[in-house]
């Protein structure tokens, strides 16, 4: 949980300093613009990848996919420059955010009670979930595992009499598992930042989240940032609502 | 090919005893066979290929072989293999081996590409590749078991041998069974090359002492539209690295064939399941949220 408060010590780089978070009363800072824009690049790259990739995939979907690209040889062509852009930018923020991702017996817990966050059992995440929970963590292991094997599998089809016959008929079914995982993932990774936990996305777009998103998803975090326990911030804003008499959204959250 | 069957003659009226032509069958798989033992190592057929395909010359270098280069390369299909091939009682044959596209009944290439019509199969047997449908991505490379298939980086497509199938198709035999001055190239439908390539090895075996003289067309790929005769079956890898039985990877058949619609499928139950998620579970909203006026169905247990 400690390490939840270093991800504020990040010194501001050249990326940085070309654009600017305006954080407003009510809300915390979470990712600075060298992160957002590193986030928006790997995303770019990775849907670039994937569905020129998919067109490679299997015969039976190359008419609707290979057409996006310029036809069959140039998604061919762009492929491996789209996975290499995909990898580039994923191990910049890997090293962003080698701290923070730091497996914890937390992040053991959590998993082993995932079952009580995908039933909404709780209102909110447990009082140890830090800047990322477990279920982000895994996300991102499995990430960075997958981008090595796409490296070392992609490299060896991408010259494939360099490397042989049999370097290639395993390096394409390492290539396609490590696919269909992220593909996996990236549906939890949408449906989560957006739909499924509201108010989740500006802190890729703007930067920040209000203090209810805070104390609600990282209740840890919040407590490191802010000094507040989590818990007496829920108690205080809801007899302030109801002191209010206007039954609605808590004052801060916009 | 069809539409001529449906031409044969059945019935004829008025005519006296039987139909000619009655029961007669169309075989159309066409085969070419190489009597590796009466092969000489001209290299006719390396320049016919070159010449009837019409490719530009290409350079090579002498490695102190009597073969025109390593291996075939993306414009030339064709290519005779000297071997020496010594034998336990130190005496050793000196083995030429005509290698091409095998043009094999179940093709690697074919079932590696993901293309969409880079490679077709007719129904002759010939196997050939569509360059214009090729995107480049060598992934029949790797298919092959032949090692035939070569990449030209500048156009960025895949060439091999066509069994001259642009001949084949208006009647002619390869350019390659044209140019053999021994005969030791044969052309001609697979049942009959392959009665003529069996009559041969048997003759090799009882009457010109190759007790082990066998018959190439390999089981393990559903044989091939070119067959060999060899001094020793035992030994194909002698032949300058003929595999004795060949085989596709099963990351080209099994896994791309049933695997990858599979998992494919697999990873778009991840959608579904984000989908249901939202609409059995909801949203988890930041907290507090306003008063809970109603949950329905009521009593599941939920603390709001």
């Amino acid at each position: 949980m400690a390490t939840s408060a270093d991800r504020f010590v990040h010194r501001p780089n050249a990326i940085d300093r070309l654009g600017q978070t305006v954080v407003y009363v009510g809300e915390l800072l979470r990712h600075p613009v060298y992160t957002r824009f590193l986030h928006w690049m790997v995303g770019i790259f990775f849907f670039l990848a994937l569905l020129s990739g998919f067109g490679i995939y299997l015969p039976w979907i190359f008419r609707f996919f290979t057409p996006l690209f310029g036809g069959g040889p140039m998604t061919r062509l762009l492929h491996p420059w789209f996975g290499l852009g995909f990898v580039f930018f994923f191990a910049l923020q890997a090293i962003n955010w080698l701290q923070v991702m730091k497996w914890t017996p937390g992040d053991s817990r959590w998993m082993k009670n995932i079952r009580k966050y995908v039933i909404r059992s709780d209102s909110t995440e447990s009082p140890e979930t830090g800047f990322f929970n477990g279920g982000q963590k895994l996300m991102f292991w499995e990430i960075v595992c997958g981008s090595i094997a796409y490296v070392i599998t992609g490299v060896i089809m991408w010259f494939p009499t360099t490397f042989g016959r049999i370097a290639v008929a395993i390096s394409y079914m390492v290539h396609d598992v490590s696919a269909l995982v992220m593909l996996f993932g990236i549906f939890f990774h949408i449906y989560l930042s957006t739909f499924g936990e509201p108010g989740t996305i500006q802190a890729m777009t703007r930067g920040t989240v209000s203090e209810a998103w805070a104390w609600t998803h990282h209740p840890a975090w919040y407590k490191a940032v802010t000094g507040r326990d989590p818990r007496q911030a829920i108690e205080q804003t809801q007899s302030e609502m109801a002191a209010s008499k206007r039954p609605g959204r808590p004052p801060e959250v916009l | 090919m069809s539409d001529r069957g449906t031409l044969r003659i059945q019935r004829i009226s008025g005519h006296l005893g039987p139909v000619p032509g009655e029961g007669t069958q169309r075989e159309d798989k066409v085969c070419k066979l190489i009597d590796t033992t009466t092969c000489i190592g001209c290299k006719a057929c390396e320049v016919a290929c070159v010449e009837w395909n019409d490719m530009p010359f290409r350079e090579t270098y002498f490695d102190n072989t009597y073969q025109t280069m390593p291996d075939t390369e993306w414009n030339f299909w064709n290519l005779i293999k000297f071997n020496e091939d010594e034998h336990a009682d130190g005496s050793f044959a000196w083995l030429m081996r005509k290698h091409q596209c095998m043009h094999c009944a179940d093709p690697g290439c074919l079932h590696a590409c993901p293309a969409d019509g880079a490679i077709v199969q007719y129904e002759n047997g010939i196997v050939d590749f569509q360059q214009e449908n090729c995107i480049g991505c060598q992934f029949c490379v790797s298919g092959c078991p032949f090692n035939i298939p070569k990449f030209d980086p500048n156009t960025k497509k895949v060439y091999k041998c066509t069994l001259c199938s642009d001949r084949v198709g208006a009647g002619l035999e390869p350019a390659c069974i044209k140019a053999c001055p021994t005969g030791c190239l044969h052309f001609g439908t697979k049942d009959d090359m392959k009665f003529l390539a069996e009559k041969r090895a048997t003759q090799l075996r009882e009457v010109s002492g190759f007790k082990e003289a066998g018959v190439y067309d390999p089981p393990t790929i559903g044989g091939t539209s070119v067959i060999y005769v060899l001094h020793n079956i035992n030994k194909t890898e002698a032949y300058g690295g003929l595999p004795r039985e060949p085989r596709i990877s099963q990351a080209f058949t099994i896994w791309k064939e049933w695997f990858k619609p599979i998992g494919l499928f697999g990873a778009m139950l991840g959608f579904v399941g984000v989908v249901m998620h939202y609409i059995f579970e909801g949203p988890l909203r930041t907290q507090p949220t306003p008063p809970v006026k109603e949950i329905v169905p009521p009593d599941l247990g939920k603390e709001n």
